[in-house]
């Protein structure tokens, strides 16, 4: 069937003469609008890792917001961002039609993508097009070491949280006197949790910890009792869990309900450690756990202005928002900068950026092969009824409780 | 090796976790006795319950003990309705298109909690959760034995709702001969109605007794279903004894091969039972014989 609009003459005057005193009345406002930059956000909003990418679509929306409230971008003549969104469906293959369809609408950048094999599939397909593309969690190495000169990674990277986890618990071990000598390792036996292991288990021993058990669980798991069994019977003085939120919610709970009580629990990219869902929900399991992990920086009024405005909107608040907010901000410098949307100029323009105003715990950016080097995980401890930095500590805003209370 | 003490509390943990498999298992197994199918919505429909006990607990302050007695009724009302005006009409005699319409429904159900909830992992805290029971040698925490507890008393009551009740007689003369039950007069479409209703109130019991401990996603359900199913097949399709015993026997065995080869590996154990049980007795252990 085939629609045709017939346009009357009555209809085309009366258009014509509206649009005329329009044009009249508001001269200016005609003038200053330059077009929209349309930039691609791309995130996980069904599917497995739906509720992340739920998370970061907030930080990405309000950054858009508050970067066109300021006036869009100056050197564009006031051009606004205007959200293309992109759900990759929690799957690589998602990420990748995702970035086509952004490409065909004509996007200047694309940011997001959360878990590592999306953010692997998407910025390789971003890179056919030469397209800009912000990774904003992806941890994996990977993505930032084929030599991809479209992709950008501004937060850290698996080798980076590690060593800096490793660092921080010596330097927290060593400040309390040494009380913690054996571990138990804890993880989901995915990608995440036996790499973390594997790394934990060489590297812990020159450290100074003796590693007395390693124990891998399925995701998702329906029982943690013998998991909680086994940790019982090796008594270790700390447990690093690397698990996704339900499970270690679930360890915590059964930990406490067979009263196991270790001198720590110090998380490395745990899903519940740094969530407040997991501090409110579970007050008591949740308390004194630490974790090594994405964070914003307390230090900063957006950061703790964005904080209570996502908590006002009685949501939670994770680390996927800041980062994604500071991706956004990081390519709104970047295009006032490169004072263009075009992907050449604006590629060179996040190589050389030296963009400080994000609300990460970060220096200024500087990008060596897409990654960011100033990017860095700080580490959090849950205090009463909020999670705290610790570590490090030029800007924590709590001091660690490290051998925790009996 | 381990110390006794700790195979002992494994075994123990096995048999709480069971329970719950038994619950879920016997509404499968009871769906299949009577209605012949395979109930692909089960897990969904425990997914579902669990949100209700969440949404009693976190809107109306309901305890997930007290929600019981409302969610389970919901439940069976949800099930008579669903089977009666739903799967019933759909299938046209038909045993596929019966499996067809329960896994649309399935699908239908998780993306609709997907669409209410979002994805993200909920749980509840009640200052019981963290109760135990010292035993000296280890903690049993309160919600697992409570279900375990009420896990017995639901498979004695559906017991003797088959064999002492006017309704569960029904329910058998209908298992065995559909046509001959229909000449005697009783109303079939309603008794498989019924039945689909006791299936989903099982799960919604075991919804009650599992969020006091676990948590809820929009595929949660999964988790426990495809256990219930090698349990049904284990305990002999649609035998309530079998699928009891069957399921305390899973936990066991899934708790002992998690604790001796690994979590990882502790549903290996359930396979090779079940593989093993298949051979050498293919109608299951309490299945009649063909």
């Amino acid at each position: 069937m085939t629609r045709t609009t017939e346009l009357s003459r009555r209809t085309l005057l009366t258009t014509a003469a509206i649009g005329g005193a329009a044009t009249i009345a508001m001269p200016g406002l005609l003038r200053a609008q330059a077009p929209a930059i349309k930039v691609g956000i791309l995130q996980p909003v069904t599917g497995a890792l739906a509720y992340d990418g739920q998370q970061g679509q907030i930080g990405a929306e309000a950054a858009i917001k508050a970067i066109n409230e300021a006036g869009g971008i100056k050197s564009m003549g006031g051009a606004k961002l205007q959200m293309v969104f992109g759900d990759a469906r929690s799957t690589p293959e998602g990420g990748t039609a995702e970035v086509e369809r952004m490409q065909a609408e004509g996007v200047v950048a694309i940011v997001g993508g959360f878990a590592s094999p999306i953010c692997l599939a998407a910025s390789q397909a971003a890179a056919r097009y030469d397209l800009p593309y912000i990774v904003d969690v992806g941890v994996a190495d990977s993505i930032v070491t084929r030599g991809l000169k479209n992709t950008f990674r501004f937060g850290p990277g698996f080798g980076t949280v590690t060593k800096t986890a490793l660092d921080n618990l010596s330097k927290l071990n060593d400040a309390a006197g040494k009380p913690a000598k054996t571990v138990v390792l804890v993880h989901e036996d995915g990608l995440f949790g036996s790499g973390m292991a594997k790394l934990m288990q060489a590297e812990l021993p020159k450290r100074g910890f003796e590693v007395l058990d390693t124990i891998a669980h399925p995701t998702p798991s329906r029982d943690m009792s013998n998991v909680a069994l086994q940790i019982r019977a090796k008594n270790p003085d700390l447990v690093i869990p690397s698990s996704y939120y339900g499970e270690f919610a679930l360890l915590a709970r059964t930990m406490q309900q067979q009263r196991i009580k270790p001198k720590g629990i110090y998380a490395v990219l745990n899903g519940a450690a740094s969530n407040f869902r997991f501090v409110k929900e579970f007050q008591d399991a949740a308390q004194f756990v630490m974790d090594c992990n994405h964070w914003h920086d307390p230090r900063k009024p957006v950061a703790e202005a964005l904080r209570k405005q996502v908590e006002a909107s009685g949501k939670f608040w994770t680390y996927n928002i800041p980062l994604n907010y500071s991706c956004v901000q990081l390519l709104a410098d970047a295009l006032e900068t490169a004072g263009s949307g075009d992907k050449a100029k604006l590629t060179e323009a996040l190589t050389a950026s030296t963009f400080a105003g994000h609300i990460m715990p970060y220096g200024p950016t500087k990008f060596v092969n897409g990654q960011n080097e100033g990017g860095a995980p700080v580490n959090t401890q849950v205090q009463g009824a909020d999670i705290k930095v610790i570590f490090p500590t030029d800007f924590a805003d709590a001091k660690p409780i490290f051998p925790v209370p009996a | 090796m381990f110390a006794p003490d700790i195979i002992l509390a494994a075994v123990l943990n096995g048999l709480m976790t069971g329970s719950v498999y038994a619950l879920i298992a016997l509404g499968l197994t009871l769906v299949y006795g009577v209605l012949h199918i395979i109930n692909f919505a089960h897990g969904a429909t425990l997914t579902a319950a669990m949100f209700a006990v969440y949404v009693a607990h976190t809107v109306f302050k309901l305890d997930p003990y007290i929600a019981l007695f409302i969610v389970t009724p919901l439940f069976f009302g949800l099930g008579y309705g669903v089977q009666r005006f739903i799967i019933g009409p759909a299938s046209h005699g038909e045993d596929r298109n019966i499996l067809l319409v329960t896994l649309g429904l399935s699908i239908l159900i998780e993306n609709a909690m997907l669409a209410i909830f979002r994805s993200d992992t909920r749980s509840i805290d009640v200052a019981y959760a963290f109760s135990s029971i010292d035993l000296g040698f280890t903690f049993l925490a309160l919600p697992r034995v409570l279900a375990f507890g009420v896990a017995l008393l639901v498979a004695l009551l559906l017991g003797l709702l088959l064999t002492r009740t006017d309704t569960g007689k029904a329910i058998r003369a209908v298992a065995r001969e559909k046509t001959g039950a229909a000449l005697a007069g009783i109303d079939v479409a309603h008794i498989y109605a019924v039945t689909f209703g006791l299936g989903a109130a099982c799960v919604a019991i075991a919804a009650c007794l599992l969020m006091p401990t676990f948590y809820v996603t929009p595929r949660a359900g999964n988790a426990f279903v495809l256990v219930a199913f090698t349990i049904v097949v284990l305990g002999g399709m649609g035998s309530i004894p079998g699928a009891l015993l069957g399921a305390l026997f899973i936990g066991v065995v899934e708790s002992l091969c998690g604790l001796f080869f690994g979590e990882s590996l502790g549903q290996i154990g359930i396979f090779l039972i079940f593989i093993l049980v298949l051979l050498v007795r293919p109608t299951g252990l309490f299945g009649a014989r063909a």
